[in-house]
């Protein structure tokens, strides 16, 4: 069974899913990252795909993304990475690219060699569900993989409903309109927007994302949904000093 | 075939809508009312006052006499260089701020790269009283030091885009974060027939005044509605969109795109986009695109700030991909001599940008009787440190100048 599915089947609160930039802060880090934060109980990792023009992302993920390719990551790397992180942990193992790299892969060789190195899902936030519906659906069926739409608080009731329907592993619920990496304290006009999503007795689960970076972020994500996506706080403190597992151990302490 | 855009956006299988969930609501916004706005009676009584006693329209179609001589033909030069701020981007930008109102948006964000999409920006929101922030690389604020001053002059914040290469495509980039950021009381007015649909019909339809003037001045001229060629540079593509717009179903008319071939098309250091491009999404568009095999975006290179952009408006991709448009290519240096012979046998003083689209007379074989018109998107004095720089130093360029 996919792993993002069982995941969300057997536990359905306080999900943590960390998103962290392959190939950064060193090319070859990228299995010891997947493991450390199997090891440490995290529930779901994002991989991001390193990208020279990530549209969605703020300066901490688009310095992430330069410093990854200067690194010198390539996607033929980074599935290899992912397959010899699968020798080692069972945790859900996400995608999280840009459309343009999946096409200029190929759309079916990107897909299978993914789902061949052991990747669950995919999230590619500037594909449309219509062009999903179109074009990829049957594919991503038929190998397996999950994807995860993007709402906004600007979303319609309607979209909503057809992201439902259309996600197969989570809805992936943007905390704000922004892009990502923000800070400050969740304000009571995105609790409203959550609890407008509460209300609204979704099927698929909801992960809260974006501009998430502490503690209280990660609680009140929990409150209003399966759980929380975590990204530039971690991938910031991957960047400080010292050893890469005690970076991880540290952050993690602090979210939960 | 159509040339037109389809309900979905595309150009056959070019343009769309790639955009993050995040602009989704304002795309779309955009694309159920551009046509209603622009259509309105008011909207183009507005438009068409502004075009004409602002920014200076019609421009003339400019028999060039000399030019003709030389290359044995009938050449006119459509002359958006008369434009108020000096080339056709104020077009499109009286359209859209015009739009922006209707919307009721309070807040003008745009991207630049030779500065002259952010000076017509900035020209407009000073005419409109509303605020003004354009993005632009770092690299081109250093190189394109007159507009900035402009800009600033005129009342508009210039935000460095640092991210990347700092150039065209990372203003585009940063822009469009702003308006992911501001979604509600922002309007973002995108300088060229890219970006994710409606936007390049609806800069095409604001910048098809070249041509729809170019019929009725030809018909003056010449006693017919159409030329047997044009010409014109392409970067985006919107001066091109604008006066091949009333040509597109017309076979008679030959249609040719002409770009920045930098130090050579196979010397790495080009914006030979539809040449070099393979097929691929930069800032929300399916489109012909310079990326490495890895789907990266790669940064082209031109001596002009404003050809310098990885990628091509959707419809031009499709008018070149079935055969509609033919490309040609123009080196930098081919572009500075073209420059220098308009200036010397004309006395017009063109943008280095549009001396591209002169510099292919040279490559063509023309009849006598051929009618050619060349699209003069704009005028070179924002290029006078480069044109100085090659009269002082004619065999001294080196890709270091750039
Ligand atoms: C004079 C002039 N011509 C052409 C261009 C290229 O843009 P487009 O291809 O959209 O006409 C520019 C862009 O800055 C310009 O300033």
């Amino acid at each position: 069974m996919n792993r993002v599915k069982h995941l969300f089947d057997k536990k359905d609160r306080d999900i943590l899913n960390v998103y962290f930039t392959a190939g950064h802060p060193q090319l070859d880090d990228t299995v010891d990252i997947i493991r450390q934060l199997s090891h440490e109980g995290v529930d779901l990792v994002e991989v991001g795909m390193p990208y020279s023009d990530p549209l969605a992302d703020g300066k901490t993920i688009q310095n992430s993304s330069q410093k990854a390719l200067e690194n010198g990551m390539k996607l033929d790397i980074l599935f290899a990475q992912i397959k010899e992180a699968r020798e080692y942990t069972n945790i859900p193992i996400i995608l999280m690219g840009y459309y343009n790299q999946m096409i200029q892969y190929g759309e079916a060789a990107f897909l299978e060699k993914a789902k061949e190195v052991g990747v669950d899902g995919m999230i590619i936030p500037d594909l449309p569900m219509e062009i999903y519906v179109q074009a990829y659906r049957n594919l991503f069926e038929e190998l397996g993989l999950t994807i995860s739409f993007l709402i906004t608080p600007e979303t319609s009731e309607e979209r909503i409903r057809q992201a439902d329907k259309l996600s197969s592993g989570f809805i992936y619920v943007v905390s704000k309109s922004s892009i990502t990496g923000t800070s400050g304290a969740i304000s009571g006009e995105q609790e409203e927007y959550f609890n407008r999503l509460e209300a609204m007795n979704l099927d698929s689960p909801t992960l809260i994302g974006f501009g998430i970076y502490d503690q209280s972020g990660y609680n009140t994500a929990c409150r209003h949904a399966n759980g929380a996506i975590i990204g530039s706080a971690f991938i910031r403190a991957l960047e400080s000093d010292g050893k890469l597992s005690d970076k991880i151990v540290s952050f993690l302490s602090g979210i939960r | 075939m159509s040339y037109s855009v389809n309900e979905q956006g595309f150009y056959g299988e070019f343009g769309g809508a790639f955009i993050p969930e995040m602009l989704h609501a304002n795309i779309e916004h955009l694309s159920k009312n551009y046509l209603k706005i622009i259509r309105e009676a008011e909207f183009r009584e507005q438009f068409d006052a502004l075009l004409k006693d602002f920014v200076g329209r019609p421009t003339p179609l400019y028999h060039a006499k000399r030019l003709s001589q030389r290359y044995n033909t009938k050449i006119y030069l459509k002359r958006e260089d008369l434009n108020h701020t000096g080339a056709h981007k104020i077009n499109n930008t009286i359209g859209q701020i015009l739009l922006a109102r209707k919307l009721g948006k309070k807040r003008i964000i745009a991207e630049t790269g030779a500065g002259q999409h952010g000076v017509a920006t900035a020209t407009v929101c000073a005419l409109m009283g509303v605020q003004c922030i354009v993005y632009m690389g770092k690299t081109d604020i250093a190189r394109q030091a007159p507009n900035v001053a402009r800009m600033r002059m005129l009342g508009a914040e210039v935000r460095p885009a640092l991210s990347g290469s700092q150039t065209l495509k990372d203003a585009t980039n940063e822009a469009i974060r702003d308006w992911i950021n501001n979604p509600s009381d922002t309007h973002y007015i995108i300088g060229s027939v890219v970006g994710p649909h409606p936007y390049p019909d609806m800069v095409a339809r604001f910048q098809s005044v070249i041509s729809e003037e170019m019929r009725w001045q030809l018909q003056e001229h010449e006693g017919r509605e159409y030329p047997d060629i044009i010409i014109a540079c392409v970067g985006g593509g919107s001066n091109a969109a604008g006066a091949f717009y009333h040509y597109l179903e017309d076979d008679r008319v030959c249609l040719i795109a002409v770009e920045a071939a930098g130090l050579g098309i196979d010397s790495g250091a080009s914006a030979a986009t539809s040449l070099l491009g393979t097929k691929g999404i930069i800032h929300g568009s399916k489109t012909l695109l310079m990326q490495t095999e890895d789907g990266q975006i790669v940064e082209p290179y031109s001596i002009s700030a404003g050809l310098d952009y990885p990628g091509i408006g959707p419809q031009h991709a499709h008018l070149i991909q079935s055969g509609r448009a033919q490309v040609l290519h123009a080196t930098d240096q081919e572009a500075l001599d073209a420059a220098l012979e308009l200036a010397r046998i004309e006395g017009i003083i063109p943008a280095l940008e549009t001396a591209h689209a002169l510099a292919v007379l040279d490559k063509l074989e023309f009849k006598e009787d051929e009618i050619v018109v060349i699209n003069l998107s704009g005028r070179g004095d924002k290029d006078l440190a480069a044109y100085i720089e090659y009269l002082e130093n004619p065999s001294g360029r080196h890709k270091s100048d750039h």
